[in-house]
């Protein structure tokens, strides 16, 4: 039968010389390829104390963002709810009182917001949806945890810290973004 | 009658023991950390690293673990040797260490402390005769845990040791035509004052390592532990430290089987490349009785390290490959060596020079 391709090779099946049985070549070659490995660079990174970098568009963790002066974002427009294809955010709108301009931004904020991190697919529409850039998402991902309920992320997880109180914090949960 | 027993000799003959045994079981200890490592490097991992640094600590972790574990004992085993098995493996790999010489002789004040246990005139022959008692603890492990997968692997673990200790035997007797001596501090001091025996017998000392490794169990004659065929083999039913007694005999084995290839083919405690005997009389007895374990101790660690990397290099034999690389190889070429060396050692007594 003719070949498809020309990529088909006869496999030799000569019987083996005397030497070739004893081995010993073969064994020693097998064991200078073993013992090369042992000076080989080890591809594994010790994760608890070196973490791996993510790369600038990993999509992790939300963050609930506030301005300059420390004030919410967030207007509970509900478009971030709206665009969430696995419709993990719910949240409560209430509006702002006299006297709360230095908590929240605009007078209507979002009471309640909480995001079930088992539904989200850290897909980012939410962040593509928010006219406001109120909410965004870092470079961590959910540790693991061992009740469902807790893997419902409200305000106190989601906020970010507040800039002038905290400021170290606040960088380090704003990191490069 | 009693009155006359040299209390300072046992007193002195019982630290060394506790000493040996001690040594033994923190090098077995570290073996296991160590083939660990070692075949991590060799596939390109990292290892154990956690506990302590550079997972020192783990063959201690290990320990722990297998202290806390239940012991389970099979209802239809017979209790006893199930118990024994164990213990006798333990206990016949430890029982080689008595005859190998691990250093020359501290010198204190006068009183000359020789470390060794025993300086046997037979101690090849008891060497011999304990490495084949290491069979009774793989057999009766088991036979007593009225398993047939352990039974098989029993089987197949002590027919192996029994042919391979044939061509064992065969190629020291090549080895004992030259030494003349079955002490193995005689052969230690004729190699100081010579040249290693494995430069005469380098067949020999291929052959003996072979076995060494067919004796020990180790890969590629795994044969009595074969997972992918018999489960877990021999120690399939045990658990606990009966379990990590087994594995630990294992290390043991080959911690003492590196001893005694070091004692017989490359020199023992002799320090290579250095005049012993002028440099205990310049430096004194002590510090080089000291030098010289440690010597042999690295001459050890060379050999441990060599059956690690042939662990984690060369595939398991088949069970017929490995009766034929041991009936119909090792020992007629142990045999043919044998018929060469005495052939040449008789040249030479005859004064026929060449």
């Amino acid at each position: 039968m003719q070949s498809l391709t020309n990529r088909a090779k006869q496999v030799e099946r000569k019987p083996m010389t005397l030497w070739e049985k004893m081995y010993l070549l073969s064994i020693t070659k097998g064991m200078s390829i073993t013992f090369g490995h042992i000076f080989k660079k080890k591809p594994t990174i010790n994760y608890p104390e070196k973490e791996r970098p993510f790369s600038p568009v990993f999509r992790g963790l939300h963050v609930l963002n506030r301005d300059e002066e420390g004030r919410e974002r967030c207007t509970a427009c509900g478009l971030c709810a709206l665009a969430c294809p696995a419709e993990a955010i719910t949240m409560e709108a209430a509006e702002r009182l006299p006297g709360e301009e230095n908590l929240y931004k605009e007078e209507k904020y979002a009471a309640r917001y909480e995001i079930n991190m088992l539904r989200c697919i850290f897909c980012g529409f939410c962040e593509d949806a928010c006219p406001k850039d109120a909410i965004y998402l870092s470079e961590t991902f959910a540790p693991s945890n061992y009740s469902r309920e807790k893997f419902i992320y409200g305000k106190n997880e989601l906020l970010i810290p507040d800039p002038k109180t905290d400021p170290e914090a606040y960088a380090k949960a704003k990191g490069n973004k | 009658m009693l009155l006359t027993i040299d209390w300072l000799f046992i007193l002195e003959k019982c630290i060394l023991i506790a000493v040996i045994l001690s040594i033994s079981l923190v090098v077995a200890m570290y073996e296991t950390w160590a083939e660990r490592k070692v075949a991590a490097v060799i596939q390109d991992r990292r290892g154990p690293n956690r506990a302590g640094p550079f997972g020192i600590l783990q063959p201690v972790a290990d320990g722990l673990k297998l202290f806390m574990k239940e012991e389970i004992i099979p209802n239809l085993s017979s209790p006893f040797l199930f118990v024994v098995g164990p213990g006798l493996a333990m206990l016949t790999a430890m029982m080689t260490s008595a005859v190998v010489p691990w250093s020359s002789f501290f010198d204190i004040k006068g009183h000359i402390v020789p470390l060794q246990v025993a300086d046997i005139n037979i101690g090849v022959l008891y060497v011999f005769a304990v490495v084949s008692m290491g069979v009774y603890g793989m057999m009766i492990g088991g036979w007593a845990s009225n398993n047939k997968f352990s039974l098989l692997a029993a089987v197949r673990g002590a027919s192996q040791i029994i042919s391979y200790e044939l061509a064992m035997g065969l190629s020291i007797i090549s080895l004992l035509f030259i030494t003349g001596s079955l002490s193995l501090k005689t052969i230690v001091e004729q190699q100081q004052d010579h040249i290693i025996n494995f430069v005469y017998q380098p067949l020999g000392f291929f052959i003996f390592l072979v076995c060494a490794f067919a004796e020990c169990n180790r890969t590629p004659f795994d044969l009595s532990e074969a997972e992918s065929e018999l489960n877990f083999g021999y120690h399939q039913e045990y658990s606990s430290m009966k379990l990590g007694f087994y594995l630990f005999a294992e290390y043991v084995n080959m911690f003492i089987s590196s001893a005694v290839m070091a004692t017989l083919f490359f020199g023992g405690y002799d320090i290579p490349f250095v005049n012993d005997h002028q440099f205990g009389l310049a430096h004194g007895q002590n510090l080089l009785a000291i030098l010289q374990g440690f010597s042999l101790l690295i001459k050890i660690v060379i050999f441990i390290f060599f059956f690690m990397w042939v662990r984690w290099t060369i595939p398991r034999f088949r069970y017929d490959q490995l009766m034929k690389l041991g009936w119909k190889i090792l020992i007629p070429l142990a045999l043919i060596n044998m018929l060469v060396t005495g052939f040449l050692v008789l040249f030479k007594s005859n004064g026929w020079h060449f």
